[in-house]
């Protein structure tokens, strides 16, 4: 136990500090959800209504963009091999690595979801729904990319194949995200079977994932 | 017979030289049969002729996902038993089923415009074949991307069960959102209302298909074989010539 609140104390203050770039995943989000009024045009209505898939795309581009972190650092100097041959079960440190990413990348993003709410246009309710769909979301998003992340760097050129390898697999968060937060906006439909769906899917994800990406690096290593 | 006895490549080669002639006739004749019987089917009362894409389109929607089925069954295979021959036929599997999901897409789109009016249309069996395709295409670029087979293999085979657990919830997913968005206006085919006319050259016609693919897939399994015996030799031609 011990031993696994190391890793995620570590990985955490590594990602906090200078070349750790776990803020930079925000300034991706905001960079992106800025971009959309350009795009779409500045009219208020419509960025309302687009509102929690324009967060819900940047989220999830956000943090696939940072998912090459996750193993990179550790493999170029060298501390993932040691990892992989440790008596610590390699599954539980992959999924204390995806947490403590998940603390540095993805929690930021949800903290900064009220400030872009702003930026188009959602009253205090959606930003709240988008925020804890996003709370509930962004996990399952990290665990599944970290089998993405284990796959690229097993192969040493993650990039683009890793995003063709993990997109697909986030349709489903993606879809129960929206859906949440337009169920708690506008929508007639309940807010609660979308949410439950997008808990599970994390939950089912913080089990699979781990036991993916343990696989792969173990597999691909040696 | 046990897999184990495959395990040798020169057994599966003679194997497969014995019963591919076989398989080819077999394949070819179901085939025939399935086609002159899809021709004679009767037109639909709504649909017209178009219905007789559906002998072509739903055979090549269900082998998109028994190609997967087939391929998580040989990343086991690589993954548990190492298997030497399950590697092999991961890899082949994958172009082909891209293929067959290919035209599950493409003859839904032809029947698509004159059905619905629009070749495409976001409809959720529509949208999760489409996904499906594109993981196809993930896993060939896997494929791909590392010179070294055994080490894609695993690597593919990872994925491969990742996505055999994620095609489900998926589809469940796409399922949700669209009906969540649309009212009931797509047509939908109803599996239990088919009228028997049409059922029996679509049985035919669907082993028809799953005998084609078992045929495309040995015949790729021994090119792959033999392609990685030449690369070997190839290698030890180089490293000779170098010494």
């Amino acid at each position: 136990m011990t031993a696994l609140a190391a890793v995620i104390r570590r990985d955490v203050r590594v990602a906090l500090r200078v070349g750790g770039g776990a803020l930079i995943g925000v300034l991706f989000f905001l960079t992106v959800v800025v971009l959309m009024p350009f795009a779409v045009g500045p009219d208020l209505a419509l960025l309302k209504k687009l509102g929690p898939a324009i967060l819900w795309l940047g989220a999830l581009l956000a943090s696939l963009l940072t998912l090459d972190r996750l193993f990179t650092a550790d493999h170029d100097d060298g501390s993932l091999d040691l990892i992989v041959m440790g008596r610590t079960p390699l599954e539980l440190v992959c999924a204390a690595k995806a947490l403590a990413h998940w603390l540095a990348v993805g929690l930021p993003l949800v903290a900064a979801t009220p400030v872009l709410g702003l930026l188009l246009n959602l009253d205090a309710v959606a930003t709240g729904a988008v925020a804890l769909t996003l709370l509930a979301g962004t996990p399952a998003l990290t665990f599944t990319g970290m089998v993405g992340a284990a796959l690229a760097v097993v192969l040493r050129r993650g990039g683009l194949l890793l995003s063709v390898l993990v997109l697909p697999l986030s349709i489903p968060v993606l879809i129960f995200g929206v859906a949440a937060s337009n169920a708690a906006i506008s929508g007639p439909s309940p807010f609660g079977t979308p949410f439950s769906i997008l808990c599970a899917l994390s939950l089912a994800s913080l089990v699979i994932g781990p036991f993916a990406a343990a696989a792969s690096l173990r597999h691909g290593l040696d | 017979m046990p897999l184990i006895d495959l395990a040798n490549p020169s057994r599966f080669l003679t194997l497969a030289g014995r019963i591919l002639p076989w398989l080819v006739a077999v394949t070819t004749l179901v085939l025939a049969v399935g086609l002159y019987q899809s021709a004679i089917a009767p037109d639909d009362y709504q649909q017209g002729a178009t219905v007789k894409i559906m002998f072509i389109h739903v055979p090549n929607a269900w082998l998109s996902m028994f190609v997967w089925g087939v391929m998580s069954v040989a990343a086991l295979g690589t993954l548990v038993w190492r298997h030497p021959l399950a590697d092999v036929a991961a890899k082949t599997a994958a172009p082909i089923g891209a293929a067959f999901t290919f035209l599950a897409l493409l003859t839904g789109s032809l029947w698509g415009r004159p059905m619905w009016g629009t070749y495409w249309e976001w409809d959720a069996r529509l949208t999760s074949v489409l996904i499906l395709f594109l993981m196809y295409l993930g896993l060939m670029a896997l494929w791909r991307a590392v010179e070294d087979p055994s080490r894609a293999a695993r690597a593919a085979a990872v994925l491969t069960l990742v996505g055999s657990v994620n095609i489900p919830i998926i589809k469940f997913s796409v399922d949700w959102w669209n009906t969540l968005h649309q009212p009931a206006s797509v047509v939908r085919m109803g599996g239990s209302t088919l009228d028997r006319s049409f059922l029996i050259p679509l049985a035919v016609m669907a082993i028809g298909f799953t005998l084609l693919f078992l045929t495309l897939h040995i015949a790729a399994m021994r090119n792959e074989i033999l392609r990685r015996r030449v690369r070997t030799l190839q290698m030890l031609q180089a490293s000779k010539s170098v010494a």
